[in-house]
């Protein structure tokens, strides 16, 4: 039998159930004890102070960073608690850069929040520091270093849930700082953009960065055709900033709000979604067929996707080639519109509105411009949708809804679900398994891969094979399965990957939240958003079939059009950016590339010898035709160097022999295949 | 074989005897300062690789102790120290005369010869003897702006004569 622990927080005996900490243990009993630092996702850090409460017998103690004792007696408000949480944020405030009223965080800053809370009338310290520049290297987030309080919630975030550690504190005293590695800006480390920093930021330090201005621009412009396409996260979380409950479906208001700011149609990702379901569906069961590139890893997420080009160049084939829903449904609307309505493509202006600030960086990547025309033209964050819904003066909770324009606003219930963890998956077995056993079912739901937790495994049985899944949010998560995928202690068919916790509900573009429980409301309410829908397989979608009937029909022409259209490729990337340089360069496209790491580390372990015998190598069997050479930078596996590339194959601890071994095969390959 | 692959081996044998153990990343830094003399970037970049952990996290401790250096520094390393004794004792005039001798301000702290490094240190524990210079490891005592001037003389003739 286990004896309860009794715990007194003002005069109320609290029963403890296994709270880790005090502070677990006062909100217990229903008191809103102020913090600043505590995070529950994020590891206890204990340097604000604010939530310092009078333990009997002890004095005051911070209660984020005390366990619970049998007995203890806890006083959580008198005077001079009061006074100390006041001098504390006081003193924060005392920091240059705090103008609330032009800050990105207006609104939802916790300091500000806490000043009103705990009764701040004025600062009486001297304002200290002195006007840092912003870093707005990146097209996903502005860093405002003024604004940081030193809190390190970034930093425990970016490391500890993340996995990364793409930022960190810098040098000591009154010059410590937040920073990326080696003072650096954000675009020139391996920041994958996710953004889960700004998010947690408690002020405006870390904040999306906006497009807003330059939306406006093109809805006033008369001769651009503004195109909105909403991501399925989107509609489940922006009434929020209006005060209504996470995961309130506001999708109707949404469309009738982006048509009177003057977009001229309005479109559903989540229509998108269901192409990619089709797409990657057939790309599984190749593989699956092909016993090839498995696991297949999905690739929606860009922050992922980056991130798996920084630390897994080895990988690059396991990837789907799809591309994301935002970049499918820019590179098709711009394809088809110019021609269906009459207008020139680069009058046609792609908006997208995503709950992510990686779909920034994303739509810039030069995969996805054609001829200088880039497919998707703006990001807007469901924050900064917010905001223009306010510039405009809209009252959004009183507007009537109304419906998507079709074509590309009708989508399944699969093209919905996108925006949660486990719903790609999800999708991609509704599709497969029906392709697979070519059998129609009623049923739809596959509920063995939903669920709140960071890594969730399923087997499902199709057609007498079974299939083996994980579904894994968070890169921290990520990085430890794909450890253990890499060892061979699990083996999978299908990857589902999204950077932030659970899934595109979490994103950093959405409104700001502090609990992970806003994260379970907003999944709930895509579900629910599922339900009201009448299709739930992407294959049913009308729209879907028509657009491989017409567009991609017409045999081989079409299916050319579809891969050039839905598909990409992915490059490994340096962590710290700097581009490859040509050592023996073609014009035509080559047989083969090889490049050679000339890192610090490959060049002194004889990079530079191995270079030598290649070119040595290829003038002796005049193939320089055939093969072109570059040096590379780093790719990041310093312990393993010289590491050559010699067409997407890694060689590490390459000799001038083994590199010219594989040459030698490679080439014989690609003799054999024409 | 060069300087610069000479100096890389050393860092490999530093991180092979510490194990590549992330938690000896003080120890390793400071072994491999003693090899270049300051820490190069890419020498933190490829620790941290070696390592496996960011970046950001070695250069938060290099940046984080005064000892570390991110910067080239002289041949000849010259500490001022500024304690309280040295301090009473006149110490910044010694100062003044060296920056004006080696044309040196608060933020140019080496000579564009590489040959000096001026450092404005807090105590140096000789405070029996101050005001007190060091220049790399000789410690010199009861200094005056004038014979302080003499000791970087006497050095350049012996560098000009090398």
């Amino acid at each position: 039998m286990t004896t309860s622990m009794i715990i007194n927080v003002d005069g109320k005996d609290i029963e403890v159930n296994g709270e880790k900490n005090l502070l677990e243990v006062i909100r217990k009993a229903k008191i809103d004890l102020p913090t600043f630092c505590y995070h529950s996702e994020l590891s206890v850090y204990g340097a604000c102070r604010l939530c310092m409460v009078n333990v009997d017998g002890r004095g005051l103690q911070p209660a984020c960073s005390t366990p619970p004792e049998n007995g203890m007696r806890v006083v959580t408000n008198n005077s001079e608690i009061r006074e100390l949480r006041q001098i504390i944020v006081e003193l924060l405030l005392a920091n240059e850069g705090h103008e609330c009223a032009t800050c990105g965080k207006n609104g939802s800053c916790q300091l500000q929040l806490l000043a009103k809370k705990v009764g701040i009338k004025k600062v009486r310290f001297k304002r200290t520091g002195h006007k840092q520049e912003t870093d707005d290297s990146t097209y996903s987030l502005l860093r405002n270093p003024d604004k940081c309080v030193l809190c390190g919630d970034c930093v425990r975030m970016c490391s500890e849930v993340q996995g990364i550690g793409a930022i960190d504190f810098a040098f000591r005293g009154a010059k410590a700082a937040v920073l990326p590695s080696f003072g650096k800006d954000l675009a020139s480390v391996e920041c994958v953009y996710c953004g889960q920093c700004a998010r947690v930021c408690p002020t405006g330090a870390i904040t999306p960065k906006p497009e807003i201005e330059e939306v406006w621009k093109a809805l006033e412009n008369k001769e651009k055709i503004v195109i909105a396409q909403l991501a399925p996260a989107v509609r489940v979380a922006l009434g929020e900033e209006f005060g209504l409950e996470p995961g309130t479906s506001t999708m109707g208001q949404i469309v009738s709000a982006l048509r009177l700011m003057g977009f001229d149609m309005v479109y559903d990702t989540s229509f998108a979604a269901d192409l990619t379901v089709i797409e990657e569906g057939n790309e599984l069961i190749n593989r699956l067929k092909e016993g090839k590139n498995l696991p297949l890893m999905t690739s929606c997420c860009p922050a992922w996707v980056k991130y798996a080009e920084q630390y897994h160049p080895d990988l690059m084939d396991n990837l789907s080639t799809c591309k994301s829903p935002q970049q499918m449904f820019g590179s098709l609307i711009k394809e088809i519109l110019p021609e269906k309505n009459k207008v020139e493509k680069k009058n046609i202006v792609v908006v997208s509105i995503m709950p992510c600030t990686a779909k920034k960086y994303e739509a810039r990547r030069k995969e996805f411009a054609k001829d200088g025309i880039p497919e998707v033209d703006y990001i807007l964050t469901t924050q900064e949708l917010a905001t223009m819904i306010g510039e405009a003066g809209i009252q959004f909770k009183n507007l009537e809804p109304s419906s998507f324009d079709m074509p590309f606003g009708f989508k399944t219930g699969a093209g919905v679900i996108f925006g949660n963890s486990g719903g790609v998956a999800e999708a991609v077995l509704r599709y497969a398994s029906e392709k697979l056993t070519g059998v129609r079912t009623e049923s739809y739901e596959f509920k063995q891969v939903r669920g709140e937790s960071g890594i969730r495994e399923a087997q499902i049985e199709v057609g007498g094979t079974l299939l083996k899944l994980a579904v894994v949010s968070g890169l921290k998560n990520v990085k430890n399965l794909i450890e253990k995928v890499k060892k061979g202690i699990a083996k999978y068919d299908i990857i589902e990957i999204m950077a932030c916790p659970g899934g595109c509900i979490g994103g950093a573009g959405q409104p700001v939240y502090k609990e992970g429980s806003v994260r379970a409301k907003r999944t709930k309410g895509l579900y629910d958003n599922e339900k009201m829908l009448q299709l739930h397989k992407s294959q049913e979608n009308p729209y879907i079939a028509e657009l491989y009937q017409t567009v991609f029909g017409g045999g081989e022409k079409g299916l050319h059009l579809a891969h050039e259209l839905l598909h990409t490729h992915y490059r490994s990337h340096k962590r710290i950016e700097k581009e490859s340089f040509d050592i023996h360069a073609n014009k035509k496209k080559t047989e083969l590339d090889i490049t050679v790491c000339f890192g610090t580390s490959c060049f002194l372990r004889g990079a530079q010898t191995v270079m030598k015998n290649i070119l040595e190598h290829l003038d002796k069997q005049n193939i320089q035709d055939r093969v072109s050479v570059k040096a590379s930078f780093c790719f990041e596996k310093c312990n393993r160097g010289p590491v050559v590339n010699i067409g997407g194959e890694i060689i590490e601890k390459c000799t001038p022999e083994k590199a010219i071994s594989e040459i030698d095969r490679k080439l014989q390959i690609s003799v054999a295949q024409s | 074989m060069n300087t610069a692959q000479r100096n890389f081996e050393k860092v490999c044998e530093i991180l092979e005897k510490n194990e590549n153990n992330p938690a000896r990343l003080i120890p390793i830094l400071q072994e491999v300062q003693e090899e270049y003399r300051y820490l190069p970037e890419e020498i933190m970049t490829f620790l941290a690789t070696s390592l496996d952990i960011p970046p950001a996290k070695v250069y938060g401790v290099a940046t984080f102790f005064s000892h570390f250096a991110l910067k080239p520094k002289g041949k000849y390393i010259i500490k001022i120290c500024d304690g309280t004794a040295c301090h009473v004792k006149k110490s910044t005039s010694i100062l003044d005369a060296v920056r004006h001798k080696l044309g040196l301000t608060e933020d140019k702290n080496t000579t564009p010869d590489m040959l000096f490094t001026l450092e404005l240190v807090s105590c140096l524990g000789a405070c029996g003897l101050a005001p007190a210079v060091v220049i790399n490891e000789d410690v010199h005592g009861l200094m005056t702006p004038a014979k302080t001037v003499a000791l970087i003389d006497e050095i350049l003739k012996k560098e000009a004569s090398l």
